[in-house]
């Protein structure tokens, strides 16, 4: 059993929680992308456990940070955080994927407090973060924005205007992470499409790098305050396992799709320290 | 209606610190007014459409009031899903501004012709969609369109109609001449073309009534009912694809309203790309929407 990095035992446990209620929504909802989710778990668990500045009860706040989901698919997790965080009941996941719900399968703003953008089409978060970003300057705040993407969605050419506009404008507060897997839709990413050397492409396009492990959460929140400090874009590129936490979905492309139902289920919560009768 | 577009904004972004203006790398002299003046409400995007909308939709969800600006069919066709999913989803406050609709690049060949933007623009939830006919019209529309807020499309052409200046309302189809025998529709600087045919048959004797529909959405349909009921013969005309423009959009609020017509005919590109080329007036004229097709399309029926 590998030993947990050191770290404050809030956002280690909300990332478990958070995995909790990824399983039980995919399986309720019948739904994929819970490998996705899993995968983010700790990085969401950060974020919304330390480093965004967000009121619960006012989440049109203006001072607010902007949070992002560009990997839309994996909206449940977000959802979940939220939940946890207190923008809606914890009871409202239970609608995930249900009919006539505003808990889309990928993330919507629509009736859903505390989600700052709908996305679903790879490709969008991060100009439009980049907008956020460079309107805050422009406002003189000291709002930071975070944007979130998966490596498949790399492939995007969009990206690549969204990251020549942001360091030309040297927009330091603005912050990319990378949930890098290593797995996309149908295949590993090296055998789709290449990303490496990924690093020095964004080194190259003018953004402060870290890579990091995208689990450590003390790793985490040290490139995230960094990011913080830099005078132009930061990507974090974040080392992760795609359904990491359950151990037969880990770095496997099928839960990409599979949603979790039955003994499946059963032994994704017994692993996340759920009797699955109490799941 | 360029300049008088630009002049337009320029006073807005006095007015109005929010204004973001984010252009796509085009308007080499035209925006150097604004540049100069505005400095802090500008930003070019570069050749990047797909960003350019998402910097304005980001800009514009975080408070400033954004224009983006470029030419033909790259800042509404080549980011189609920006202004779907971004923009128009999230009710943003993003004025698309597309210079060079129809023709007006019309040498420089098929990439730079606009003729399907309208209809693809139309169908988009929340788009407000505008194209004016007359320079006085494009800033007196681009100043409505601010005070509404968007998302909105303006369709800028490079033609005239040639209308003396007069009252224009967002969204209010407006009657420039009167008669009862036949109506036509027109939309942007082509209108020019339908009073021109209009007038040519006054003095023939028959009264058509010409109709400046410069809201294609949302769609005065109530007007147009009512001058499509009394006239009976229908002829719409656009410098773009029938399918799905102008015509189109008469045809539903017709048929949505009940309006039995006598005659209903469609002038526009007859779904097709032009592979020659030729200034404006000349593909007008060789694409049957110029006032000679008018003339032919109305004399047929009246």
């Amino acid at each position: 059993m590998k030993i947990e990095p050191i770290a404050p035992p809030d956002t280690v446990d909300l990332a478990l929680r958070l995995r909790r209620h990824v399983v039980r929504m995919c399986s309720r909802g019948g739904s994929s992308h819970v490998g996705s989710c899993l995968s983010m778990a700790d990085i969401i668990a950060v974020l919304y456990g330390d480093t965004l500045r967000v009121d619960p009860t006012d989440s049109s706040w203006a001072g607010r940070d902007r949070f992002i989901l560009s990997k839309g698919h994996a909206g449940a997790c977000v959802y979940a955080a939220l939940a946890e965080r207190g923008f809606f009941p914890l009871a409202d996941l239970d609608h995930h994927y249900a009919n006539g719900s505003n808990l889309s399968g990928h993330v919507s703003h629509k009736g859903v407090a505390g989600v700052e953008l709908s996305t679903g089409s790879l490709g969008h978060g991060l100009g439009i973060g980049a907008g956020m970003a460079f309107q805050l300057r422009r406002m003189g705040g000291d709002q930071r924005v975070y944007v979130v993407l998966s490596d498949g969605e790399c492939d995007e050419g969009s990206n690549w205007e969204a990251i020549l506009f942001a360091a030309h404008h040297r927009l330091g507060n603005l912050c990319a992470v990378v949930d890098y897997n290593k797995l996309q839709s149908i295949a590993p990413v090296a055998e789709t499409i290449a990303l490496e050397p990924f690093a020095d492409k964004w080194r190259a396009f003018g953004w402060a790098v870290e890579r990091i492990d995208g689990h450590d959460h003390q790793a985490l929140k040290v490139a995230l305050a960094r990011s913080g400090q830099a005078d132009r874009p930061t990507c974090i590129i974040a080392d992760t396992i795609k359904g990491r936490g359950v151990s037969f979905m880990e770095n496997q492309v099928l839960w990409h799709y599979r949603s979790p139902q039955g003994e499946e289920f059963a032994a994704a919560m017994r692993e996340l320290g759920v009797e699955a009768r109490d799941a | 209606m360029r300049d008088a577009f630009v002049r337009a904004l320029t006073e807005l972004a006095g007015e109005d610190p929010r204004v973001l203006l984010v252009n796509g790398d085009l308007g080499f002299g035209v925006l150097t007014d604004f540049i100069e003046r505005f400095p802090g409400n500008y930003v070019n995007a570069g050749v990047a459409e797909q960003n350019m909308t998402a910097i304005a939709c980001g800009a514009a969800l975080t408070g400033a009031r954004s224009y983006t600006y470029s030419i033909g069919n790259f800042p509404t066709l080549r980011c189609l899903e920006q202004l779907r999913n971004d923009v128009c989803y999230h009710h943003a406050d993003v004025t698309v501004v597309a210079v060079g609709g129809g023709f007006s690049y019309g040498q420089l060949g098929m990439s730079h012709f606009a003729t399907e933007d309208l209809a693809i623009l139309r169908a988009l939830p929340d788009m407000t969609v505008v194209a004016p006919s007359d320079p006085w019209q494009a800033y007196a529309l681009a100043r409505q369109l601010h005070a509404r807020g968007g998302p909105a499309y303006l369709r800028i052409d490079k033609s005239r109609a040639g209308l003396p200046e007069g009252h224009v309302i967002l969204g209010e189809a407006r009657q420039v001449r009167d008669g009862d025998d036949a109506v036509i529709f027109a939309t942007g600087g082509i209108l020019g073309e339908a009073v021109a045919a209009a007038d040519t048959l006054a003095a023939e004797g028959a009264a058509v009534r010409v109709i400046d529909v410069h809201t294609i959405k949302p769609l005065d349909a109530a007007a147009i009912c009512d001058a499509a009921r009394i006239c009976g013969h229908v002829v719409t005309l656009e410098e773009h694809n029938i399918v799905g423009g102008l015509g189109a959009a008469v045809a539903e609020a017709c048929l949505d309203g009940g309006v039995a017509l006598r005659s209903f005919q469609r002038l526009g590109l007859a779904d097709c790309f032009p592979d020659i080329v030729g200034d404006q007036a000349w593909l007008r004229a060789r694409y049957g929407m110029d006032r000679a097709a008018v003339l032919a399309a109305l004399r047929a029926v009246l």
